[in-house]
């Protein structure tokens, strides 16, 4: 058996400024449920999902050259993945008998009717205001992650606009001092064990020991699946804490991508990313759920309608995959096998994810949703293109999801541009291999026939926009 | 923070607490677990309970043995049996575990063998229809001749299915019951009818009614769905602590609460419509079929509330308007916001844009055309107050929003654009207020005043965040003259006031407020003569203002209120009232559907600007201007926020919010994931809103008007003016738009009109 370090005595979480004991508490336990339990009901159940915010709590965390307050859905957050961290709720925000800023935009202009999102929409704008470096205006879309039903937003959206920087006390001189230090914990209770180890090495070591163990990141998925559909796993092994999994790295090369970044750290990091990534990222759930969730997250569980396989496929991005036995090297576009599979090998994780350099010298990622903001693909798209000096297409990537059982790269639509002037009648024949090679299904996200309109559309818009570009 | 919301401050700081945040109050709470029914349709054979008995934390389970009063929980049609024998719709619970925690009883729920006998159900309008099967129906108002339709220059006919609706209240429903300490029972419940709620507690208990005390704290949203549907639950949580003597919560989560409970009705309408050629309506026939669901719940009211509505503003002089509730195998449709108001304006603004675009007139002249006039009575018999308003709306918006130059503009763009189209288009709202079940237009109160002159107000009402206290604090404080700090809103118990109504049709301050007004004015008539007293002036010079009561004579002539509280107390006179109102001069005939079954209309119009992105058919609101009749407003802040809120929500309903039924008749938008409200993505770039000045209403409470239902159907605008920029991507004619109008409708339609 692996070496764990066991951090000594007993497991506690920081809440509200109190270290509050977990011992005994189920390990699929959510955060929100386990505050709710302890009387900080202000954080409330309204999806069990990470899509209303209700849940919101802040994470004190840090992003590379501090820390700062982020904020979380509560209700995708397991227990034992919460440990040695450092939580604020709703309750702690009023100090010395006076509502916050944010609290009091949101209650004074309207903000507020049934009031059951409002604590959350309260975490979420307090974090936006508290956010190091902001200058102006809070971002509203900084409360993006969060439903609500009654005002309409409008005056949600007005408290934001009126708040200034953060105000100095308690709140500020927090955020001069890092985030609590997290180091590998082994947490067991009702036969179910969470590690949570802090190298590589032991990472490995147990992911081959312990094959039927579920491995976490962010589990902005895998707690949808706990809470929502009750499945129960004996063993959990947390890559959060794995340096060697969270970097980022620029060369002339690539851009190395740990599997375990969040995705808000990769907006941070990447500081000169095309405008492509930056707005993909925008379009990628929402700020809570960007700060847990992790690229490694997003292809491991290899949803035909995951956001980031079509874009990093359209930047023929490959996969560094580890184990004990070595490191091996994977394309991306021969990762998914089938419905849900992928090429990872028992005991094998993703370690990173590599996009090699120079970029694609034309790349769009274009999504079909019923709601614009933090909704799940219908038809998703990533289009890459290189043209030489005469107008011919030299290299292309079209790459679709939510038109199969998996991610697809549709060589026969490239092959139908490669060589060949990049024109309407280019777009023609390209449509002509799509309905081909597409074969989507109707659901109720959007019928087939919808699916295949999309893929095609995307691709005559792509086509447009690179021309508004080149004239 | 002069009219902010009464809960403001909780609200913001986590304190506001709802039903479910009371569960640490109750040592020993057992949670509840639904058995459901893989079935839309299914007779029930039987079932086992032993292993789930045996599994750990597994307290009871409740089935129908254990009722023991009547197994039943419907509304008026007593047709909703609590633990039924045919399972009538897919997940419906045909037993309940309770266990000593929420993973035990749920655990529990999964070990019940169940065995079925599988039915065939019932899934479309048009299935029902075919199979006759109806809960209610025909339902039928005529007027005047509609055969003119034949004559007509212009004459067609269409059929419009309109979807449903999630309430997706962010609170779920939930109760939690508890014996208390003399042999009763009281129910905590997110409920808008506390006393209907208690009504099926004590039926299904077999116990008197002053057995029973439901309070309702406040409601993390409602909507209509908390109005008779917050009751099968509530009885569940109270059985289950009848039987086992312990408190029970029952509280749904997201999946279960949408996979349970009523939406708003889909319907189906089918429409003749003769038009003279200068737009003028001759007559029209419209048979509406709502899909009901499996029990009759409030689809009559529904129903009849939708054929009323679809005049909207315009007069039908010769109408044939007939009604069915069809029955399926789905949940039971229930109340939401508009409660059939929206579903029969839509077609009349259906028929409308369909007539301008036949006969090439611009959709907003047709529109014009057809208002009431002074002295026009409705389809119904009932005179309609106040039509000269709508002109004065319609007119004074197309000023603010600059109509006219912005449909120039429109087409400028349009005629500059491939890949990107706009519409623009504004259109009325009318909408009665009153419940159309007369009897239910009543309210009761009791207003306290202690002898530190504070004040306690209790009413019928609950507070789903509406604003409701904030508006009724404000009467109550006016009423006595006091500052509102000095009014504590009482949380809505049925041991304080009896025999309410719901919380519904937008009705709730007219006819709470009324009633705490009607209190409030016998308090200062008791206390005037010990104030007269204290401060040496005749009775009727007494004023009570701003927490001071002076005399007219003498205006530094004054005492406190606390004073003369603390004074009338020593006198002997009594500090608390009840206060009643019942609406005046609502008669109508719920046989013929004739009659005045309103006390009033509110008024509105908007105007919305959106831009179609031609390759998605995904449609961005630009612009919002809406103006709005809310008489004078008690709360400006709090009926701003009911417009937006309002048009937020019939936005959603008629673009994003789709549901989905699969063949087996399961719900397949069944959880935050797949069916998606409105977010920060469809705000409005522009949001307008005003209200239209010089408007108030003597016959209501100071003059106010309802402002809860009324602005969702101004979001009509935005389907209307989606259709007119898929319109736009053709050369002219009639536009069908699917209801609700999702990016793939809209990306289908453009594609018709570009062929068309």
């Amino acid at each position: 058996m692996t070496k764990v370090v066991p951090s000594g005595g007993t497991k506690r979480i920081s809440i509200n400024g109190q270290s509050v004991p977990v011992e005994g508490v189920p390990a699929q336990t959510t955060l929100l449920d386990f505050l709710r339990d302890r009387g900080l009901t202000g954080a409330k159940d309204g999806c069990a999902e990470g899509e209303c915010g209700a849940c919101t709590v802040l994470m004190v965390a840090e992003n590379g050259l501090g820390s700062e307050y982020r904020a979380v859905n509560s209700c995708l957050l397991f227990v034992p993945a919460s440990i040695d961290r450092e939580f604020f709720t709703v309750e702690a925000l009023a100090r010395d008998g006076g509502l916050c800023e944010a609290q009091k935009a949101m209650a004074e202009g309207g903000g507020s009717q049934c009031g059951y999102c409002t604590p959350g929409f309260v975490m979420s704008l307090f974090a936006e205001q508290y956010r190091p470096g902001r200058e102006g205006k809070c971002d509203p879309h900084a409360m993006g992650g969060n439903l609500c039903r009654c005002t309409g937003y409008r005056p949600i959206r007005d408290a934001a606009l009126a708040l200034g920087p953060a105000p100095e006390g308690f709140f500020r001189e927090r955020l001069s001092r890092p985030a609590q230090a997290m180091h590998g914990i082994t947490y067991t209770a009702q036969n179910v064990r969470f590690d949570q180890p802090d190298s590589l090495a032991e990472c490995l070591a147990l992911a081959a020991n312990s094959p039927q163990a579920k491995l976490v990141a962010g589990s902005t998925d895998l707690a949808v699946e706990s809470n929502l559909k009750f499945r129960r796993w004996p063993h959990f092994i947390s890559v959060e804490l794995v340096d060697a999994l969270r970097e980022f790295e620029e060369t002339p090369e690539h851009v190395r991508i740990g599997a375990a970044l969040p995705l808000t750290d990769l907006a941070c990091r990447w500081t000169n990313a095309p405008p492509v990534v930056q707005d993909w990222i925008k379009l990628f759930a929402s700020p809570p759920i960007r700060n847990r969730a992790t690229l490694g997250g997003n292809l491991a569980t290899a949803s035909p309608i995951g956001d980031s396989a079509p874009l990093l496929m359209a930047l023929h991005a490959v996969l560094h995959l580890s184990s004990v036995k070595g490191e091996r090297v994977v394309p991306l576009a021969q990762f998914f096998k089938s419905y849900r599979e992928t090429d990872l090998q028992e005991g094998e994780l993703i370690r990173a994810i590599e996009i090699p350099k120079p970029l694609p010298a034309f790349v769009r990622f274009y999504k079909a949703a019923k709601r614009r903001m933090d909704d799940i693909s219908i038809v998703s798209a990533g289009l890459s293109l290189n043209c030489d000096d005469t107008g011919n297409v030299t290299r292309a990537a079209f790459v679709f999801g939510g038109v199969g059982p998996v991610t697809q790269r549709v060589e026969f639509a490239e092959a139908a541009a490669i060589g060949h002037v990049w024109d309407e009648a280019a777009v023609e024949r390209i449509g002509v291999e799509l309905d081909a090679a597409l074969h989507p299904m109707d659901d109720h996200r959007g019928s087939a026939a919808y699916r295949s309109a999309m893929a095609k559309s995307f691709v005559h818009k792509f086509y447009l926009e690179w021309r508004q570009a080149h004239t | 923070m002069s009219d902010h919301h009464e809960s403001a401050h909780g609200h913001v700081s986590g304190e506001a607490l709802y039903t479910d945040d009371l569960c640490l109050r109750f040592p020993g709470l057992l949670h509840a677990w639904p058995v459901t029914a893989p079935h839309a349709h299914a007779r029930l054979i039987g079932f086992d309970t032993l292993d789930a008995l045996h599994a750990e934390g597994v307290h009871c389970v409740l089935t129908a043995t254990d009722v023991p009063g009547e197994n039943e929980t419907g509304s008026n049609r007593h047709d909703e049996p609590l633990f039924p024998s045919e399972v009538m719709f897919h997940q419906q619970a045909v037993a309940w575990v309770l266990g000593e925690t929420l993973e035990a009883a749920r655990v529990g729920a999964a070990l019940v063998r169940t065995e079925y006998e599988p039915l065939t159900p019932l899934l479309t309008i048009e299935d029902a229809i075919q199979a006759g099967s109806f809960l209610a129906g025909p339902l039928r108002i005529d007027r005047g001749d509609a055969s003119v339709i034949d004559s007509s220059p212009l004459r067609f006919s269409g059929e419009l299915h309109i979807g449903g609706q999630e309430h997706f209240y962010l609170e779920t429903q939930c109760a939690i019951a508890r014996l208390d300490e003399s042999g009763g029972i009281v129910v905590d419940s997110s409920t808008q009818h506390p006393a209907e709620t208690q009504d099926v507690i004590a039926r299904v208990l077999g116990i008197p009614w002053h057995q029973v005390s439901v309070q309702c704290l406040r409601m993390g949203g409602a909507f209509g769905g908390k109005e008779v549907q917050a009751n099968p639950f509530a009885a569940v949580a109270a059985l289950g602590a009848w039987k086992t003597k312990r408190p029970v919560r029952v509280r749904l989560p997201r999946l279960l609460d949408m996979a349970l409970t009523g939406k708003r009705h889909p319907f189906l309408a089918r429409y003749e419509a003769g038009f003279a050629a200068d737009g003028r309506l001759n007559g029209v026939r419209i048979q509406l079929y709502s899909d009901g669901g499996w029990s009759l719940d409030l689809s009559m009211p529904v129903l009849s509330r939708a054929m009323f509505h679809c005049d909207n503003a315009y007069l039908l002089l010769a109408a044939e308007i007939t009604g069915h509730v069809c029955r399926t195998h789905k949940t039971s449709q229930t109340a939401f916001r508009g409660f059939g108001g929206p579903q029969g304006m839509i077609v009349v603004e259906e028929i409308m844009d369909q007539a301008a675009r036949r006969l090439n007139l611009e959709p907003h002249k047709v529109r014009e055309r057809n208002f009431y006039r002074e002295g026009d009575t409705t389809h119904y018999g009932q005179l309609v107050k106040h039509p000269e308003r709508m002109y004065s709306i319609w007119d004074q918006l197309k000023t603010s929003s600059s109509f006219d130059a912005r449909c120039l503009e429109v087409k400028a763009f349009n005629a500059a654009q491939r890949h990107r189209k706009r519409g623009i288009a504004i259109t009325p709202m009318k909408f009665g207020i009153s419940f159309t079940a007369t009897y239910m237009n009543q309210a009761g109160a009791l207003v306290m005043i202690y002898r530190d002159g504070s004040v306690q107000v209790n009413h019928g009402g609950t507070e789903m965040g509406q604003g409701l206290h904030t508006k009724i604090r404000t009467i109550a404080a006016r009423g006595l003259g006091i500052p509102t700090e000095r009014v504590r809103m009482m949380p809505t118990r049925t041991d304080k006031i009896p025999n309410t109504s719901a919380t519904a049709a937008s009705a709730s301050t007219d006819l709470n407020g009324a009633a705490v007004l009607d209190a409030c004015e016998q308090l200062k008539r008791w206390l005037a003569p010990v104030a007269a007293a204290l401060i040496q002036c005749e009775e009727d010079h007494v004023r009570f203002e701003g927490g001071t009561v002076y005399s007219t004579d003498c205006p530094g002539n004054s005492v406190s209120f606390d004073r003369v509280a603390a004074a009338a107390y020593r006198e002997r006179i009594p500090l608390f009232a009840q206060g009643f109102y019942q609406t005046p001069g609502l008669r109508y005939d719920h046989e013929k559907l004739k009659g005045k079954p309103f006390h009033y209309f509110a008024w509105g119009a908007a105007v919305s600007e959106v831009e179609l992105d031609l390759f998605t058919g995904d449609a961005k609101v630009l612009r919002v201007d809406i103006l709005e009749d809310v008489g004078d407003s008690l709360a400006p802040v709090i009926d701003r926020g009911q417009i937006e809120g309002g048009f937020m929500q019939g936005l959603g309903w008629l673009t994003i919010e789709e549901l989905l039924w699969d063949t087996s008749g399961r719900l397949a938008t069944a959880s935050a994931s797949t069916y998606k409200l409105p977010s920060w993505s469809e705000l409005p770039g522009v949001f307008n809103v005003s209200f239209l000045e010089r408007a108030s209403d003597a016959d209501v409470v100071m003059g106010s008007k309802a402002v809860g239902e009324p602005p969702l159907m101004l979001a009509i605008s935005v389907r209307e003016a989606i259709r007119s920029a898929v319109a736009a991507c053709g050369s002219g004619g009639p536009v069908a738009l699917p209801c609700p109008s999702t990016p793939e409708k809209i990306f289908f339609a453009i594609q018709r009109a570009r062929h068309s």
